[in-house]
């Protein structure tokens, strides 16, 4: 491997590591993210069909 | 009816990542690296991220919570309402047929995955070389003739197809958080976890054969990630060069420069940089079209999956997050198990193909069985594969069950019934006519990759100038935990269709086409060629029933007549 190959991997793996990292802490820390109990939730004010 | 919703953000992140992490991202992506030589390919795949990949998700997130809100779930029903036009419908049916005809193949493929985990955990796997391996997959996918390939032993594929078309149907009829939710905030830790062990065992293997000292994971990752391509040439009759193999590590070289040395001319030795290789277009196609297909974007699915957010749910952190999720398993993964591995046991010479099935079905197969407890980690691979298609395919039944529930306006078990029927037929149709593989390639070929260019060009256009960028950014905005930088707003409206187009035209006229020297593509060929092949022609007419009866579905929908008017809330 040439130092340009280990250059190229080490931007290319630390830069979507660190994406990934840094999104989904963003996510977990994003107040009120918790899981609801239940799985279909219905929201009244929004359109809906009728079946 | 109450409408279907996301348990929790984290679920439709890790459900729309899902559906883009498959086996493009463990086989493919490390494949196109190699041939395009790692530093100029991530510069052109970066770039297309940056201009493509990333608008693209962005635009289906906001353009399918708006038809969400509306509503809406189906591509037809959301590009109608973005369209405002009974247009639109038919135009999103594409959204549909998309979904629905992959999975007939991609089910076929994920039962693969599957019959190789189990018969490395049971140790049915030895292979000599990769021909011996290629010799098992033949057999096992029944390659060499129609109709082989449904028996039901463990060395057939027909017992494994069964199982995960009904196991992707139990899932899919529990619905969107209760089965797709459920099944992918299981299945994506548990694929990252066994990805990371399969990673752990491959970066330490050194040079595991001391007699091969060429052989080593430094110089498998040299193969992948190295700016410069070293080439051993051979010169034709004709005088002209032409490429012999690839030489990478300092002992190759050097033996590749003595063996040229006493050629006596006709071999020799030749670099070819980054700006070489930027420069030739395949490269750029390879590129894009990697980050294209690998995020699932112009799939009709991420429009499907956004549309059961509500308003106050994030979309921009969501799209960031599930496409850097994405990522993360494709360059960091991928990019390190694969090739590494490959070059560890067999040597740059060893792998003799670097396309999708080549490296997943011929390659590794035999790189497992060298490899010291490769039966466990083997299955370990091929069963994180099986589990990446499995949230993938997952994933292609939504779009048609929305679709089928909002045209029919029929509730969630019978639109499950119908589309199971439709999609078993297909996926018969592509098991019997197996030889070649020739239904899958067909149908991957005009429908993976044509029709979702045609797909996705229409929805970056529909939302750059029909429902307009800057209405687009504050949709988007909405509940948004972080901002799309504002120096995106004329790559969505301007860059990203001139990209796509672009490259749309210049993949048909070079790759598809033939002009401007080369010949048609075999695509091409098997459908308007003096030599007609009748499965290509079969699986064509498969599109047009399929697509002719959605689009049936639509003209008689009292669903799709009008569109509510589009003011914004």
């Amino acid at each position: 491997m040439t130092p340009g190959g280990w250059i190229i991997m080490i931007f290319s793996v630390g830069s979507t590591t660190w994406l990934f990292v840094w999104a989904f802490w963003k996510i977990f820390t994003i107040p009120g993210e918790t899981e609801k109990v239940h799985g279909f939730e219905f929201e009244p004010d929004k359109p809906e069909r009728d079946e | 009816m109450a409408r279907e919703r996301w348990n929790s953000q984290f679920g439709v992140v890790l459900a729309v990542a899902g559906s883009a992490v498959g086996l493009g991202n463990f086989l493919r992506f490390p494949g196109n690296a190699a041939q395009y030589g790692g530093g100029a390919f991530m510069l052109a795949y970066f770039i297309s991220l940056l201009i493509l990949g990333l608008p693209m998700c962005w635009a289906e997130w906001t353009m399918g919570r708006h038809g969400g809100a509306k509503g809406f779930s189906s591509s037809p029903g959301i590009l109608g309402c973005i369209l405002r036009h009974k247009a639109g419908a038919y135009v999103g049916v594409l959204g549909v047929i998309i979904p629905v005809v992959i999975y007939m193949y991609y089910v076929y493929i994920e039962a693969w995955c599957l019959g190789y985990a189990v018969n490395f955990a049971l140790g049915n796997m030895h292979f000599s070389d990769a021909a011996a391996s290629g010799a098992f997959w033949s057999e096992f996918i029944g390659e060499k003739e129609n109709g082989t390939a449904l028996g039901v032993s463990l060395k057939e594929v027909g017992g494994f197809l069964i199982f995960v078309f009904i196991l992707n149907f139990i899932l899919i009829y529990r619905g969107i958080s209760k089965g797709i939710e459920w099944f992918c905030t299981l299945a994506m830790p548990t694929l990252l976890v066994l990805a990371l062990i399969v990673l752990v065992r491959v970066l330490t293997l050194g040079t595991p054969d001391p007699a091969k000292p060429d052989a080593n994971v430094a110089n498998g990752l040299g193969f992948m990630w190295n700016p410069t391509k070293v080439l051993m040439e051979s010169k034709a009759p004709d005088g002209t060069w032409q490429k012999d193999r690839e030489l990478v590590g300092d002992a190759m070289i050097a033996a590749g420069h003595t063996e040229a040395a006493a050629a006596s001319g006709t071999l020799r030795i030749r670099e070819v940089g980054i700006i070489e290789q930027l420069q030739r277009p395949q490269l750029w196609l390879a590129a894009v079209g990697q980050i294209f297909f690998s995020l699932s974007v112009g799939f009709g699915v991420i429009i499907t999956y956004s549309s059961y957010l509500t308003k106050k749910d994030d979309v921009v952190l969501s799209g960031l997050a599930a496409t850097s999720a994405n990522e993360f398993c494709e360059v960091t993964l991928g990019g390190l198990i694969t090739l590494p591995a490959s070059v560890a046991f067999l040597g740059v010479s060893g792998i003799v193909s670097l396309s999708t099935f080549g490296l997943g079905f011929h390659v590794l197969p035999c790189v497992f069985n060298y490899m010291p407890g490769g039966q466990w980690f083997g299955a370990a691979f091929f069963f994180l594969l099986f589990l990446a298609a499995v949230t993938s395919s997952l994933s292609m039944l939504q779009p048609g069950i929305a679709f089928l529930e909002e045209s029919m306006g029929i509730k969630r078990r019978a639109s499950v019934a119908i589309l199971g029927v439709i999609t078993a037929l297909g996926c018969w149709f592509v098991v019997y006519f197996s030889a070649d593989v020739k239904a899958l390639d067909t149908l991957d070929f005009w429908v993976g990759t044509f029709l979702i260019y045609i797909l996705a060009t229409i929805q970056i256009i529909a939302f750059g100038w029909k429902f307009g960028v800057d209405r687009g950014f504050r949709e988007a905005h909405e509940g948004a935990a972080i901002r799309i930088p504002a120096w995106f707003k004329p790559v969505f409206k301007f860059v990203c269709p001139i990209f796509l187009i672009t490259i749309f035209v210049v993949w048909m006229t070079q790759e598809v086409l033939g002009l401007g020297g080369g010949k048609p593509s075999s695509y091409i060929l098997d459908l308007f060629g003096p030599e007609k092949n009748k499965t290509a022609i079969l699986s064509i007419g498969l599109v047009l029933l399929v697509g002719s009866f959605f689009a049936l579905l639509v003209a008689r929908s009292p669903t799709y007549k009008n569109f509510p008017e589009d003011v914004e809330t």
